[in-house]
């Protein structure tokens, strides 16, 4: 295992380079021009030139690649073209809020989607059951910034019980913190509720008419540890496999939550910097996404061992 | 089991793993300040006020720089750093002595050669500087307190220079910062205006503190315009950047932000007539939105297609879809601005109505082969994106044949400065918005410009109006200048420089909580009371 680890993220360096050259090449065959958010729309088109070449964009592409290449090579993902701040330190400052928004997602969503799914799978053909795949219709259905707006209306405007928007460091403390997180969470997981509770409850059917399900009935062995011992530990690669997907799908996910919730995290960078084409700060973006990308999928990969002793690498 | 209840137990774990990976979480304010919180109409990213005519780094230069002299609500030129001015008998040099008091954010004393440092750099991007700089001679320090500008010629161009909000307003900065090349931005923000930038709790793009600079000494006169009297009355002010305007009309009404810059039309109804909220037009110039077309290549090469173009297209019809509330809209035939000293409404037959009967005679008479016109519609910024829709029908119903493309505001900008042809990644028509005070004189206006390639996008090469406005410069006589901004204005309208499409009003919401805020072009947080933190 260790070996295929280490030969996993040894597989990672080429997979990110090909991903510098894409992003590079695609960005650089995009219309737009950094030099002219700086500028403001009065700006003549020699006052455009002359910051152009202030920023080095006026060099041809592949001297700009080069000089990318050899300061990525170095640890250095450069300055933003518009704040002129490093990128790395854009990155460290907005790394927080996305990463608080997405594990709380993941977790709540664990906690409540896999125990619908296999609850539906249990109760199949009930009321119960059928209320579980009415959720899931409509949280799949329904747009993360609609379910958002309504929990606003509700909790924040007509209630009260929460505030609208914004973000508390965990220094500020712990409930401040969380108080703000709660309605995103509740909006994010929605659609991964929907999405987890019927993979589960599908997977839990099929192993559910597997002969040893009926054997352990058989032995007498409680309904409780049918459904969790034998039937979701059996059902629980297809389920891991979703929720890798669904980790993977969240980095989109935060990016309309942190919009409608005014959380300053990596998502609105996102847009930010591709609104204003900041090159640099898209780079290094989209470079972390795919390593986190690559890094689900390992975990992912090395789950399924756990789950199946069968599966060796 | 509560959705909350669970909600709660979920998250124990996620958030010590949270805090594990996030130690470089963000800010707090001091607890016990008090503070205004506003969300402006864009994100701060840049902080340099030369390097960029951006309104939102425009109005950061106001919060924590001062300027030497400045406009008041009449648009008369007063002093404000400088104590006094002198003309010689000549009218050729002006003589600046700076009040006593000022200081830099550092501690250190203003200096006359800081003001000939900061007027230098200025100078040297904003664009009646660069006009300004071609009739200097000479420009010292005297003493410390004293500086001196001889022109060549008798001109009154550096009050007017120095003393306008826009494009480029006459920040004073210390000498070591302004002699920065005009094209790099400056690494340090220390002014001597009424705040204080605070530069360790700045987030580009996420938020912008500044708290009182205690230094400060106010004129005497009350605050009026850009002039008078700056007095802080609170702590500290944060902008506070929402990429979502429900979330910051929400969060207004819930009393999380104090003042919303910038309030969309289509949620209007959402805090008018709030007993908490107090609705109000605060820069009350407004904007001109017009359309520019490109002069160097078919169809608008041709002067009587232009004209056909400006006859089809109606004011009404546009603002109606841009705005939509006549309350905050009005049609304005003035190239200048209505509602400014040099407001014209010579040519308004073209330009107000639609008039498509006259449009389809000019495209005869000017034998139109159907050349397609390139239409540029920017679908992410709601300010312009109604305009080309109209633009393309009317052009359409004239007969016309129009190739209207969407795309974001950053490739307009990038299309735009394309000389290339249509057909080659070129254009022919773009919309945009100004604000009044940016374009009520014929100096200050970059779009009344027509130098040829050396002017604005879409390049209007007429002598006579470049030929105007020089004599403009040289006059200081109120008649003679109106006159000639008269000629300007027929001119620009009668070659199809620019399209006036009207003039419209962007209202600001804040809480009743705070009082005495301003009207002005620039959003002013100085003369404003807030009872509670």
């Amino acid at each position: 295992m260790p070996t295929y680890i280490a030969r996993r993220l040894l597989a990672t360096i080429p997979v990110m380079g090909m991903v510098a050259v894409i992003v590079f090449a695609i960005l650089r065959l995009t219309p737009g021009d950094p030099a002219a958010i700086i500028a403001g729309d009065a700006a003549t088109a020699e006052q455009l030139e002359r910051i152009r070449h202030h920023m080095g964009l006026d060099k041809p592409i592949y001297i700009q690649f080069i000089l990318w290449l050899g300061q990525l090579l170095r640890g250095d993902l450069g300055l933003s073209l518009i704040s002129g701040v490093p990128v790395v330190g854009m990155i460290a400052d907005r790394i927080g809020p996305s990463l608080a928004l997405g594990m709380s997602t993941i977790v709540f969503t664990v906690i409540i989607a896999v125990p619908l799914g296999v609850i539906a799978a249990w109760r199949q053909g009930t009321l119960l059951d059928r209320a579980v795949m009415a959720f899931s219709v409509f949280g799949f259905s329904v747009p993360i910034f609609v379910t958002g707006y309504l929990l606003i209306f509700f909790f924040s405007i007509g209630l009260g019980w929460f505030p609208v928007q914004g973000y508390k460091p965990l220094a500020a403390g712990f409930w401040p913190f969380y108080h703000r997180l709660i309605l995103p969470t509740l909006a994010l997981s929605t659609i991964y509720i929907a999405l987890i509770a019927r993979i589960t409850r599908t997977s839990i059917l099929e192993v559910m008419g597997e002969d040893y399900i009926r054997t352990a009935r058989a032995k007498g062995v409680k309904e409780s540890a049918v459904l969790i011992q034998h039937a979701l530990r059996n059902a629980a690669v297809p389920i891991a496999t979703i929720i890798g997907i669904g980790m993977a799908m969240l980095i989109s996910g935060v990016v309309v939550t942190e919009s409608v919730f005014n959380l300053p995290g990596l998502g609105r960078l996102v847009v930010e910097a591709v609104l204003a084409r900041d090159y640099p700060v898209i780079q290094g973006l989209i470079l972390l996404f795919s390593f986190i990308y690559i890094l689900i999928n390992l975990a992912v990969d090395i789950l399924y061992t756990v789950f199946d002793p069968r599966i060796r690498y | 089991m509560s959705l909350f209840g669970s909600l709660k137990r979920s998250s124990v774990r996620a958030l010590a793993l949270a805090a594990f990976l996030s130690a470089a979480l963000l800010f707090t304010s001091p607890a016990n300040a008090q503070t205004i919180s506003a969300v402006m109409h864009s994100a701060l990213r840049v902080l340099d006020p030369v390097i960029t005519t951006a309104h939102i780094v425009r109005n950061h230069g106001y919060m924590i720089y001062d300027t030497l002299v400045a406009t008041d609500a009449n648009e008369k030129i007063q002093p404000q750093m400088a104590e006094k001015w002198v003309v010689s008998a000549d009218g050729k040099t002006y003589t600046f002595t700076l009040r006593s008091g000022l200081k830099w954010h550092d501690g250190l004393p203003v200096k006359a050669e800081d003001c000939v440092a900061s007027i230098k750099r200025f100078a040297e991007q904003d664009k009646m500087g660069q006009i300004m700089m071609t009739l200097v001679a000479d420009m010292k320090a005297v003493d410390d307190k004293t500086f001196q500008i001889a022109f060549k010629e008798p001109t009154e161009v550096v009050l007017t220079a120095l003393a306008k909000p826009s494009g480029l307003a006459g920040f004073m900065m210390p000498k070591r910062i302004a002699e920065t090349p005009a094209t790099q931005p400056i690494k340090e923000h220390i002014g001597s205006g009424p705040f204080k930038f605070v530069a360790a709790e700045f987030k580009p793009g996420i938020k912008a503190v500044y708290e009182k600079n205690k230094d400060y000494v106010p004129r005497s006169e009350p605050a009026s315009g850009n002039a008078g009297g700056k007095v802080v009355y609170v702590d500290r002010v944060e902008w506070v950047t929402m990429p979502d305007h429900m979330t910051t009309v929400n969060a207004l009404l819930a009393g999380e932000i104090d003042y919303m810059e910038w309030v969309p039309f289509d949620l209007l109804r959402m805090v008018e007539g709030k007993k908490d909220i107090k609705v109000s037009v605060i820069e009350k110039q407004g904007f001109q939105t017009m359309y520019r077309f490109n002069h160097l290549h078919p169809p608008f090469n041709n002067k009587l297609i232009r004209q056909a173009a400006m006859y089809a297209v109606g004011q009404e019809d546009v603002l109606k879809a841009l705005v939509g509330n006549p309350k905050y809209y009005k049609t304005c035939p003035a190239v200048f601005g209505c509602g400014t000293p040099y407001e014209s409404s010579a040519g308004a037959d073209m330009v107000v109505p639609s008039n498509l009967e006259k449009a389809r005679e000019l495209l005869k008479q000017a034998k139109y082969d159907g050349t397609p016109v390139v239409l540029l519609q920017p679908t992410d910024v709601i300010t312009i994106a109604a305009q080309p829709v109209v633009i393309a029908s009317a052009l359409r119903k004239a007969g016309f044949t129009v190739d209207m493309q969407a795309m974001d505001w950053m490739t307009v900008v990038t299309r735009r400065a394309s000389m290339e042809p249509p057909a080659k990644g070129g254009w022919n028509l773009f919309s945009t918005n100004w604000l009044i005070v940016e374009i009520m004189d014929p100096l200050r206006s970059p779009i009344a410009a027509a130098n040829g390639t050396k002017a604005w996008f879409g390049w209007p090469d007429v002598p006579k109006i470049e030929e105007l406005r020089h004599k403009f410069v040289r006059t200081s006589k109120p008649a003679e200048q109106k006159k000639l901004a008269e000629d300007i204005h027929k001119l620009v309208i009668d070659e199809g420089v620019l399209m006036p499409l009207g003039q419209f009003y962007i209202p600001s919401a804040y809480r009743t909580n705070l009082t005495g805020v301003l009207e002005s072009p620039v959003p002013f947080f100085w003369n404003i009371r807030k009872t509670g933190k």
